[in-house]
């Protein structure tokens, strides 16, 4: 069983089981995506621990369980250090989406302001120039990605975000974007007769 | 579609028209491209794509996420109609703001439903557009499953299974919905469309 089976509660020979066969390649390659993103053999200047707590913080922002639990117990694991200051980053910066601004025009009616990403003093020290860098990016990503622009990246670069752990890094967040939202929706599936 | 996109390099309205798309940061060059980055690519020819050069850039995450996509859209074997789950990423793309991406899938939700005007209709009044039972379905359903906190319920599934689908088609509904809550913040965030460069991104 992958991290999407474990987590929606497929089991063995189950009607989900056979509803998540019926798209085999997708089955494998979401969970290939999950471990070369989480766990991946040369982790490059994005270290794993480093990934559980953006993975711990995006499913947090969330709001959903059993995944925003899964992330938390993968941060204990591989960055332990980290986790306190995780949850009271998730708290602390909450919010809703998706919203945003358009490009100006007859979109413009339809613009929404951006939830403000403002961590208190001890969090963000706490995390660290550079994971303090990530979490803001990903908290535009998961909240407001119409918001984006290239002067985003700036803050990034300069706390040491190399352009190959940049792309890394979108994925990461993108990813989990994607399979919160499968685990979610399956679970209601299974869950409605 | 409204002509205002001619008058701004940036597109500021949902279009069905071929948009280009400009990278924030800088791709590989093809010439630095490795067997590995090479593999990672599916397709060779998207190579000469900016958009799958800076992907390229983790090549295992780009692989994966290109054969998880294909799955999810390009399975012809039973669940959902291909037009169904073009419409869904439509629909996403267009309530998370991705100009870019609605364009290509509206295109194609059209073109396989043969429903231009209805995929005009959620291009031009958003998410809450009135497209018939069957389409309002699975565009509350994806709606429901972008926003944050997600409001997906039994309603949307029962309201799916009303349409006539069956489960593995709500679930290509739920995958196809929820991947371009991948793609989008990929398209977003790492560049932007443009009207006045030529179409240079392969469709996903």
């Amino acid at each position: 069983m992958d991290v999407i089976d474990t987590l929606v509660g497929v089991t063995p020979g189950s009607p989900l089981d056979a509803v998540r066969d019926g798209r085999k390649i997708a089955r494998t390659h979401a969970q290939k995506s999950y471990e070369v993103l989480l766990t991946p053999a040369e982790p490059g200047d994005f270290s794993i621990a480093e990934r559980f707590a953006v993975a711990a913080y995006v499913a947090g922002l969330h709001r959903v369980e059993p995944t925003a639990g899964y992330y938390r117990t993968g941060l204990l694991e591989h960055g332990g250090a980290l986790a306190e200051t995780v949850a009271k980053a998730i708290t602390e910066t909450a919010a809703e989406g998706p919203k945003g601004s358009f490009p100006a025009g007859p979109l413009s009616t339809e613009d929404t302001p951006a939830p403000a990403f403002a961590l208190s003093p001890a969090v963000a020290e706490a995390l660290g120039p550079k994971l303090l860098a990530a979490f803001a990016h990903t908290h535009y990503l998961v909240f407001h990605p119409r918001d984006a622009a290239p002067e985003r990246f700036a803050p990034l670069q300069d706390a040491g975000w190399t352009l190959d752990a940049i792309v890394s890094l979108s994925q990461l967040v993108s990813f989990l974007a994607f399979q919160i939202r499968v685990i979610a929706g399956l679970r209601v599936l299974a869950a409605t007769p | 579609m409204p002509d205002t996109i001619e008058a701004s390099a940036v597109p500021n309205v949902f279009t069905r028209a071929m948009l280009g798309w400009v990278p924030f940061l800088e791709p590989l060059a093809e010439a630095e491209l490795t067997p590995h980055h090479i593999a990672a690519l599916i397709d060779a020819a998207r190579a000469k794509s900016e958009y799958f050069r800076l992907l390229a850039r983790d090549p295992d995450a780009l692989e994966h996420r290109t054969r998880t996509d294909k799955d999810i859209f390009y399975n012809p074997e039973a669940g959902a109609p291909r037009a169904d789950r073009e419409l869904a990423a439509a629909a996403v793309s267009r309530f998370n703001g991705c100009i870019y991406c609605a364009s290509v899938h509206a295109r194609f939700a059209a073109t396989y439903a043969k429903r231009e005007a209805d995929v005009d209709k959620l291009l031009a009044e958003g998410v809450g557009a009135e497209l018939g039972e069957r389409w309002n379905a699975v565009v509350a359903a994806a709606v429901a499953l972008t926003a944050i906190p997600m409001t997906f319920g039994p309603e949307h599934v029962q309201r799916l299974r009303a349409t006539g689908m069956d489960d593995l088609a709500i679930s290509d509904i739920i995958q196809a919905a929820s991947f371009f809550n991948w793609a989008n913040r990929l398209m977003l965030s790492l560049g932007e469309a443009s009207a006045d460069r030529g179409p240079n991104v392969p469709s996903r």
